[in-house]
């Protein structure tokens, strides 16, 4: 169970079937979002399956290249975001899992670092603090996940019988705030946002057209179910209430998005590494003790 | 009826005002509030010409920002579509007669669609941008198709020629 390439070649885990439904799963739930999004701000808001319009309408565009590499860093946030829910859902290596999910933001980082563009340079910069500043509460997560089920496996908490939340409730409280960074939602969507256009144009993405736009897209979608998926985790010993959970979270997401004004990256740090982070030490010390 | 969804589904648009008098760029973004809600129809108001379909410009064009114009149109990929919202991109209405006005914004990038109106209502601007995306998905079609036509050789739908504009 420990090492990763047996699993992987055994058939009887559904990979190809991860692959396929994570984006639908994630485009449906972005789908959803911009429509109650539309509904709290009493708009009618886009068709719920609009994020699957957009996807294939970028895929159908020319493509722009500005840079030969700047393709390859996309290529690269894709495959490291597919690789991470896939180490997700298999239940393999907590930590293996961080640094994978990580490799994938980075690339995109890199990917908005390799062009001239002012923009795209600031939303990289922002994308960086921010990484700086939920990282640290997801490493926090891991050892706390260590300290309730014993191992670093990711598939331990699906055979615990008891819900994670009971023993890990300031952490998850630590997760929704990263989930929240993630998701690019306000107060949090610094880096790249589409309702930041006097500020940062579109930050990180904003050299990348076309179908290499859908490319980050896709991603994003990936980024969504692995989301969604961690907070399942939470109920895992029953996945109805799990799926409560999860829904829950979204519609909590979708209210403090409509709720909050963007603020800026030094608050978020701040507030990253005073608010969430003490919460998040709180549980695991007191797991420990 | 084709399994892939038409572009015209999801028209992202960017707005670049032309020496407008701001009067047409209010009323867009009157579009975009809550009772004409733009969104609705899958537009969004992107800020980067390289995410955009569509272009819509306001005011009259000049000698000064022709080439600025033709710029924000150079970085758009294509398939891509043009609106004018109101007269004075349409022909360069009451400024037409002025000494640095070109006039149209059609001296400088094709037009698709005109949105004449001085301001237009935002239900014009709407119907405008929605009529645009529709040339949208025929373009895509017919770029394939010449694609196909001259075995592999992209060539863009014909577009008028840009007027020369002498610089200042």
């Amino acid at each position: 169970m420990t090492s990763l390439i047996p699993d992987l070649l055994n058939p009887s885990f559904p990979i190809l079937a991860i692959i396929l439904l994570a984006p639908l799963f994630g485009a449906l739930i972005a789908g959803l979002d911009r429509r109650i999004t539309a509904r709290m701000q009493g708009r009618i808001g886009p068709p719920i399956l609009q994020p699957f319009y957009d996807v294939i309408k970028l895929l159908r565009k020319d493509p722009i290249v500005v840079n030969r590499i700047q393709v390859v860093y996309a290529f690269l946030h894709l495959a490291f975001m597919v690789l991470a829910l896939l180490l997700l859902v298999l239940g393999q290596d907590s930590l293996m899992f961080l640094f994978i999910f990580a490799f994938s933001t980075l690339s995109l980082v890199l990917g908005g670092m390799c062009v001239r563009s002012p923009y795209s340079r600031i939303g990289s910069q922002r994308e960086i603090i921010l990484m700086v500043a939920y990282e640290p509460i997801l490493i926090l997560l891991m050892i706390g996940m260590y300290l309730a089920n014993g191992n670093f496996l990711l598939a331990s908490p699906l055979s615990a019988n008891h819900p994670m939340l009971q023993t890990l409730p300031l952490l998850f409280i630590a997760l929704l705030v990263v989930i929240a960074i993630k998701l690019q939602k306000s107060p949090f969507d610094i880096a790249t946002s589409h309702h930041a256009h006097q500020e940062i144009i579109k930050g990180l993405t904003i050299e990348y057209s076309g179908p290499y736009l859908a490319i980050i897209e896709i991603a994003h979608l990936y980024e969504i179910a692995l989301l969604f998926y961690l907070v399942m985790l939470f109920w895992a010993s029953n996945l109805i209430l799990g799926g409560l959970l999860a829904l829950a979270v979204f519609f909590l997401m979708t209210v403090v998005d409509n709720a909050f004004a963007r603020l800026t990256t030094i608050w978020t740090f701040r507030f990253m590494w005073t608010g969430a982070l003490v919460l998040a030490l709180t549980n695991v010390l007191w797991l420990y003790l | 009826m084709s399994p892939i969804p038409k572009l015209s589904k999801s028209p992202w648009v960017v707005h670049f005002n032309c020496n407008s008098c701001n009067g047409c760029d209010i009323e867009f973004l009157a579009c975009l509030t809550p009772i004409y809600d733009l969104e609705r129809f899958g537009i969004l108001h992107v800020g980067n010409p390289k995410h955009a379909d569509v272009l819509v410009v306001t005011g009259s064009v000049n000698h000064r920002n022709a080439r600025v114009l033709r710029n924000v149109y150079d970085q758009m990929p294509d398939p891509r579509v043009v609106v004018a919202f109101g007269v004075c991109s349409s022909t360069g209405g009451i400024f037409a007669d002025g000494y640095n006005v070109l006039g149209g914004i059609d001296k400088v990038i094709p037009v698709d669609v005109f949105v004449p109106g001085c301001p237009p209502r935002p239900e014009a601007m709407i119907d405008g941008i929605v009529q645009a995306a529709v040339i949208l998905e025929s373009r895509r079609t017919a770029a394939i198709t010449s694609v196909s036509a001259s075995q592999g050789c992209i060539t863009r739908i014909p577009a008028p020629p840009p007027v020369a504009v002498e610089s200042v």
